[in-house]
């Protein structure tokens, strides 16, 4: 596999490794299926703007160049905004503000600056997928943990007779509220990073 | 909803940082000591006020006369931003002290979404323009209020003897936790009492 796609996965993951693009992170982080469809909404996003970044990387001058990523990224983030609003109302209702948050989400611009702006066009779309998916990982990981713990259940999306949420018996019937309430995901965020921290150590032999 | 509602409601009952997560990038980054947590707070509150009016003003007087809304997301955050630079560069021509306090937070604030948060939320609730810079403000002082708390925290957290994977963020973000469920006290049946 190639390095600037795996990297993002695990290595330099954006949220839990980076901690970058935190707010949308935890914000919608509360069902399964909003946090697939704002990986999803990240994932075109970054795609969008580390390809426009690393083909105009020679045009734009160093001394715009953040305003002019920002302009990049707002038009790629209102084309989420419209397609989402039309084919996926639900969820576009649900994520609420944190559609348009997307613009803000300091992921996106890290990598459109630290990397698209110095590097080839493959290496920027290999770059956004692995960033991208590395995101949507650490995303649906945080919203498992809470809508486990917190409802006893994993929305997904409907299909036919499936209406998309599979309850977890014995957790159900007394789920653990905190967990889905606000203060839970800053909790579940931090036993997550703790977690991973305890892992990178003790594979260094630290711990 | 009156003003005193509005500056209930952002500070204390939907806090941005600790009930909508807006804001958690500084919130985690810059509150290592106290002293920055204040410089950055207050740099917020400044800006946030300010973008609340500019926003509003677009919104209103542009945006929605041209039947523009659909660029709302572009104006906003390119207002946001060239907003933070010109008050940068205000400030340091006029208030060189004030510079030296706010100066290198200023930049950082950019994408700060809880900035752009606000401006998105005025719209949305439908305020006036005062309501607006209400909301600007109130939004800030509750962001100033949990930063400044959170340092608090971390400084003393620094003299205890936290597990090795929990030192540093991991610990930061479970004390923010704490701090939010300390926070849940504060809801809506609280402004009905107050207020009536």
């Amino acid at each position: 596999m190639n390095r600037e796609f795996t990297k993002g996965i695990i290595d330099d993951n954006p949220i839990f490794v980076l901690l970058l693009g935190l707010c949308p992170a935890l914000g919608v982080s509360g069902l399964v299926v909003n946090a697939l469809g704002m990986g999803a909404g990240v994932i075109f996003v970054m795609l969008g703007s580390n390809i426009c970044v690393s083909l105009l990387k020679n045009f734009i001058p160093p001394k715009v160049r953040i305003p002019s990523y920002i302009v990049i990224i707002a038009s790629f983030v209102t084309i989420v905004q419209m397609v989402m609003e039309a084919f996926a109302p639900d969820l576009y209702d649900n994520l609420g503000v944190f559609v348009p948050l997307i613009v803000v989400n300091c992921a996106i611009l890290g990598r459109a600056e630290a990397f698209a702006s110095k590097n080839t066009l493959k290496n920027s779309v290999l770059d956004a997928l692995g960033m991208g998916i590395g995101f949507t990982l650490g995303l649906t990981l945080i919203a498992l943990v809470r809508e486990i713990l917190g409802a006893g259940t994993i929305t997904l999306v409907s299909i036919g007779a499936f209406d998309g949420v599979i309850s977890i018996p014995g957790l159900i019937e007394a789920p653990a509220r905190i967990f889905s309430l606000p203060a839970g995901a800053l909790l579940a965020i931090g036993f997550l990073k703790a977690f991973f921290n305890w892992k990178s150590q003790s594979k260094r032999g630290e711990a | 909803m009156t003003y005193i509602g509005i500056l209930i409601t952002y500070i204390f009952i939907s806090n941005f940082i600790l009930t909508q997560f807006l804001g958690l990038c500084p919130f985690i980054g810059v509150s290592r000591n106290t002293e920055s947590a204040v410089g950055m707070g207050f740099a917020v509150i400044f800006v946030m006020a300010i973008a609340s009016v500019v926003t509003w003003l677009i919104q209103h007087y542009v945006l929605i006369p041209l039947s523009l809304e659909y660029l709302q997301t572009i104006a906003f955050i390119l207002v946001i931003a060239s907003l933070v630079q010109l008050v940068e560069m205000t400030i340091q021509k006029v208030s060189p002290p004030l510079y030296k306090a706010l100066g290198i937070f200023l930049p950082l604030i950019t994408t700060n979404c809880a900035v752009m948060g606000i401006a998105l939320m005025n719209i949305t609730s439908e305020y006036t323009l005062l309501e607006s810079f209400t909301g600007g403000i109130a939004a800030g002082i509750g962001f100033l209020l949990a930063i400044v708390l959170m340092a608090n925290i971390r400084e003393r957290l620094e003299m205890k003897p936290v597990p090795k994977p929990f030192r540093g963020v991991p610990a930061a973000f479970i004390s923010g936790g704490l701090m939010a469920l300390a926070f849940m006290a504060f809801d809506r049946a609280l402004l009905t009492n107050l207020l009536g």
